[in-house]
C-alpha cells in the first residue's frame, strides 16, 4: 500500500471557511445567550417542569455524547481490529469524538440548575451514582482520546498506538454503558429500569457515531477538494447498515419484553399506539426515517455507489436517532408513574396519573443546537490546524 | 509574514495564562465561598441512629376537599403559589383514588416517604441527597447542582425543582433557585425537640387526626403501637425501599 500523507484541511475559498466558522460562532453565541437567559430567570421559562424534569437540552446532550463514543469506532477498527482501510481515518475519528463530546457536555452542564457549582460535581463523588461515574468517564475520555490522537500523529510514540487504542476502545464501551445505565438504573419509571438500556445505548452509539462520521467526512472532502474512493465509502456504508439493523433488533427486544410483562402494557400502549406525538415520533421518526429509509438507501442495488444515498442515509440515521433519544428521555417521563397499582387517580394536587405535557421552548433548542455547533467548530478548526485528514482517500491500487 | 511576527509575544502568553487563571478562579470561587458559609453551622450534636422518624397516615380519616396539611406545609416552609402549578413546588399533595375493580374511593396525602434505601440518595452524584442517621431524607442545598437525577429516580414524585428566584423565605427552610427540595419531615422541629410536623398539627387542629408522626424505633411510641396493632402498607412496597411513611386503610 502506498504511503499515506496527512495535511491540514484548507478550504478552497477562505471566505467560505471563515463565514462558515462565523455562522457556527453565531449559533454558539445564541445558545450561550439562551443558557444565560434560562439560568438567570430559572427553569420556569423553559418547557420543563416538575413532571418533565429533563427536557430538550438533555435530548441534545445525550444524543451528542452517545454519538461521540461511536465516532471513535472508526479509529478502533483501524488500530485495534486491524482494518487497513479504516486506519487512515483514525485521526479524524478521534477529533470528531472529542468535538461531539465537548458539545454534548456543554449542553448538559449549562442546563444544570446550578452550573456555577460544577466544581462540586468534580470534587464530591457518590460512587453509587452512575452520574458520578460518568463525570469520570467523560473527562477521562478526553484524556484517553487525546493521547490516542498523539500516538496516531507523532511517529516517536506510535509504538503505543495499539495499547492506547485498546484502552480507548474499552473506555468508550464503558462510557456508553454508563450513559445507558442512567436510565437502566431507574427503578421508579416503567420505561426505564431495564438492563438492556446499557447495551442498547452502546449499539445506538455505533450507529449515530458512524452516521456523524460519514456525513462530516464527505462534507470535509468536498470542502477541501479532496478525493474519497468508492471502496472506502462502501465499507463505511455497509457497516452503517449493520449498525442500523442492530439498533432495530435491540428496539424490538426491548419492546417485546415490555409487551410480555403485563405491568408494562401501559407504557407500551403509550409509545406504540396512543401516545400522540410520542407514537408518531416512534413510527415515523425512529422506525421509518431512522431505520427503514436508511436500510433501503444502503442496501438497495439502485443506490449502490450513490454518494447522495450514503449521505442521505447518514442524515436519516441521525434524525431517527434524535427521535429515539427524545422518546426515551421525554416520552419515558411523560408517561405517568404508577404509584397505586389497580387504582385510578381521580384527583391530584401534583399531576399524578396524567400524561405530562411538554412543549420545548426556543432557548432550549438554541442551547442544543449550540452543542452541535461547538462540535462542528472544534472539528473545523482542529482539521485546519492539525494534520488530521489524509491528502487523498482514493482506493488503494486505483 | 516574518518569522518574528509569528512568535507569540510574552504579553500574549501572559494574557492566555491570565485568562486560564481567571477561568479557573470563576469555576472554583463559588464553591469556596459556599464551603465557607456552610462551615458556620453551630449545632454540635448530630442526628442519632437511636431514632427513626416516620409517619403513619390513616386514609379513612383524610377528609374529602380538605387541604389543611398542604396549606400548613406551604406556610411552614414558605412555599408560595406563583400561579404556575406545573413548576410550583409541592412538598405534600393530596391524591384521591378510585379502585378500578370495586369503585372504592380513598384519599391520602403523599410526600417524601423517607425510605431506608432512598433511590434519590443512590443516584445523587454529589452526595447532596442524603439520609440522616435518624432516617430523615434531605437535600444539602450547598451541594445540589440541580441535575434533577433524583427527581427521575424518586418513585413517589416527591421532589420539586426550584424554577425561579425566591424571596421572603422562611428561616426554617432556606431554599434557592436551581436546587431540588422535598419534605424534610419538619426536621427543624425535630431538632428543636418538637415532636409534631406542621401537617400533623394542622390535621389534628381540623379534627381529622389522619397523620401520626413519631419514632419508629421506640417500641413504646404511639406510632409503633399503631403499626403493631393495625395492618398498614407502603406505597410501592414492591420496591422494598422500607419507607418511613406508612398508610392505613389504603
Amino acid at each position: 500500500m502506498s504511503k499515506m500523507y496527512y495535511r491540514e484541511l484548507y478550504c478552497g475559498s477562505p471566505i467560505r471557511f471563515w463565514s462558515g466558522l462565523a455562522l457556527l460562532g453565531a449559533f454558539i453565541a445564541i445558545g450561550l445567550g439562551s443558557a444565560y437567559y434560562m439560568e438567570h430567570n430559572g427553569h420556569w421559562v423553559t418547557g420543563m417542569s416538575n413532571q418533565i424534569v429533563w427536557g430538550l437540552p438533555h435530548v441534545f446532550a445525550i444524543f451528542l455524547i452517545v454519538a461521540a463514543s461511536g465516532a471513535l469506532n472508526v479509529a478502533s477498527i483501524g488500530s485495534v481490529f486491524g482494518g487497513p482501510l479504516y486506519k487512515p481515518l483514525g485521526r479524524y475519528s478521534g477529533l470528531l469524538a472529542i468535538g461531539l463530546l465537548a458539545g454534548g457536555l456543554m449542553v448538559l452542564v449549562l442546563d444544570l440548575g446550578r452550573p456555577d457549582r460544577l466544581i462540586v460535581a468534580m470534587t464530591e463523588y457518590n460512587f453509587k451514582s452512575i452520574f458520578a461515574w460518568n463525570v469520570i468517564l467523560y473527562s477521562g475520555f478526553f484524556a484517553i482520546v487525546g493521547v490516542y490522537l498523539w500516538t496516531m500523529m507523532d511517529r516517536s510514540v506510535s509504538k503505543f498506538n495499539r495499547p492506547v487504542g485498546f484502552a480507548a476502545f474499552f473506555w468508550r464501551i464503558a462510557l456508553t454503558t454508563g450513559t445507558g445505565s442512567i436510565f437502566g438504573f431507574l427503578v421508579a419509571r416503567e420505561a426505564y429500569d431495564a438492563a438492556i438500556m446499557a447495551p442498547m445505548f452502546v449499539i445506538m452509539s455505533f450507529s449515530y457515531g458512524l452516521a456523524f462520521f460519514i456525513i462530516t467526512l464527505i462534507t470535509a472532502y468536498i470542502w477541501g477538494d479532496r478525493e474519497i474512493g468508492d471502496l472506502r465509502l462502501t465499507r463505511l456504508k455497509n457497516l452503517l447498515g449493520v449498525f442500523v439493523g442492530a439498533v432495530l433488533y435491540f428496539t424490538l427486544a426491548y419492546n417485546i419484553t415490555n409487551l410480555y410483562i403485563t405491568q408494562h402494557h401501559g407504557i407500551e400502549r403509550f409509545i406504540l399506539l396512543d401516545g400522540g406525538i410520542y407514537t408518531q415520533m416512534f413510527w415515523l421518526g425512529q422506525i421509518l426515517i431512522g431505520s427503514i429509509l436508511p436500510l433501503y438507501l444502503i442496501y438497495s442495488p439502485a443506490f449502490e455507489k450513490s454518494r447522495w444515498a450514503i449521505a442521505a442515509a447518514s442524515i436519516a440515521v441521525l434524525i431517527g436517532g434524535f427521535f429515539q433519544i427524545y422518546i426515551i428521555v421525554i416520552g419515558g417521563q411523560a408517561y405517568p408513574m404508577n404509584l397505586f397499582p389497580g387504582k385510578e387517580v381521580v384527583e391530584s394536587g401534583f399531576f399524578d396519573g396524567v400524561v405530562a405535557s411538554y412543549t420545548p421552548t426556543f432557548p432550549e433548542a438554541a442551547l442544543g443546537v449550540a452543542g452541535i455547533a461547538v462540535a462542528l467548530a472544534m472539528v473545523a478548526v482542529g482539521a485546519r490546524v492539525f494534520k488530521v485528514f489524509p491528502e487523498t482517500l482514493e482506493d488503494p491500487n486505483s | 509574514m516574518s518569522k518574528k511576527g509569528d512568535q507569540p509575544s510574552m504579553e500574549r502568553r501572559q494574557f492566555i495564562g491570565g485568562t486560564i487563571a481567571a477561568a479557573g478562579a470563576v469555576t472554583i470561587a463559588p464553591g469556596v465561598i459556599l464551603h465557607a458559609v456552610a462551615d458556620t453551622n453551630q449545632r454540635t450534636e448530630g442526628a442519632s441512629s437511636e431514632h427513626r422518624w416516620g409517619m403513619v397516615i390513616d386514609a379513612n380519616k383524610c377528609a374529602d376537599g380538605c387541604t389543611a396539611c398542604v396549606d400548613a406545609c406551604n406556610s411552614e416552609h414558605g412555599l408560595t403559589d406563583l400561579g404556575r402549578p406545573e413548576t410550583d413546588a409541592a412538598w405534600i399533595r393530596t391524591v384521591k383514588l378510585k379502585d378500578k375493580q370495586t369503585g372504592n374511593i380513598s384519599r391520602l396525602p403523599v410526600m417524601c416517604q423517607h425510605c431506608e434505601h432512598p433511590p434519590c440518595v443512590d443516584v445523587c452524584p454529589t452526595n447532596a441527597s442524603f439520609k440522616r442517621a435518624d432516617g430523615v431524607v434531605l437535600v444539602d442545598r450547598h451541594r445540589c447542582i440541580g441535575c434533577r437525577y433524583c427527581m427521575m429516580a424518586c418513585p413517589y414524585k416527591a421532589r420539586s425543582f426550584i424554577h425561579e428566584a425566591l424571596s421572603d423565605q422562611s428561616v426554617s427552610a432556606p431554599r434557592g433557585k436551581g436546587c431540588v427540595e422535598s419534605c424534610t419531615l419538619c426536621v427543624h422541629r425535630i431538632d428543636e425537640g418538637v415532636m409534631q410536623t406542621a401537617c400533623q398539627e394542622a390535621c389534628d387542629k381540623d379534627g381529622h387526626a389522619a397523620i401520626l408522626f413519631g419514632d419508629l424505633k421506640d417500641p413504646n411510641s404511639e406510632i409503633s403501637q399503631v403499626l403493631k396493632k393495625y395492618n398498614s402498607v407502603q406505597i410501592r412496597g414492591d420496591l422494598e425501599l422500607n419507607t418511613g411513611v406508612r398508610y392505613r386503610n389504603l
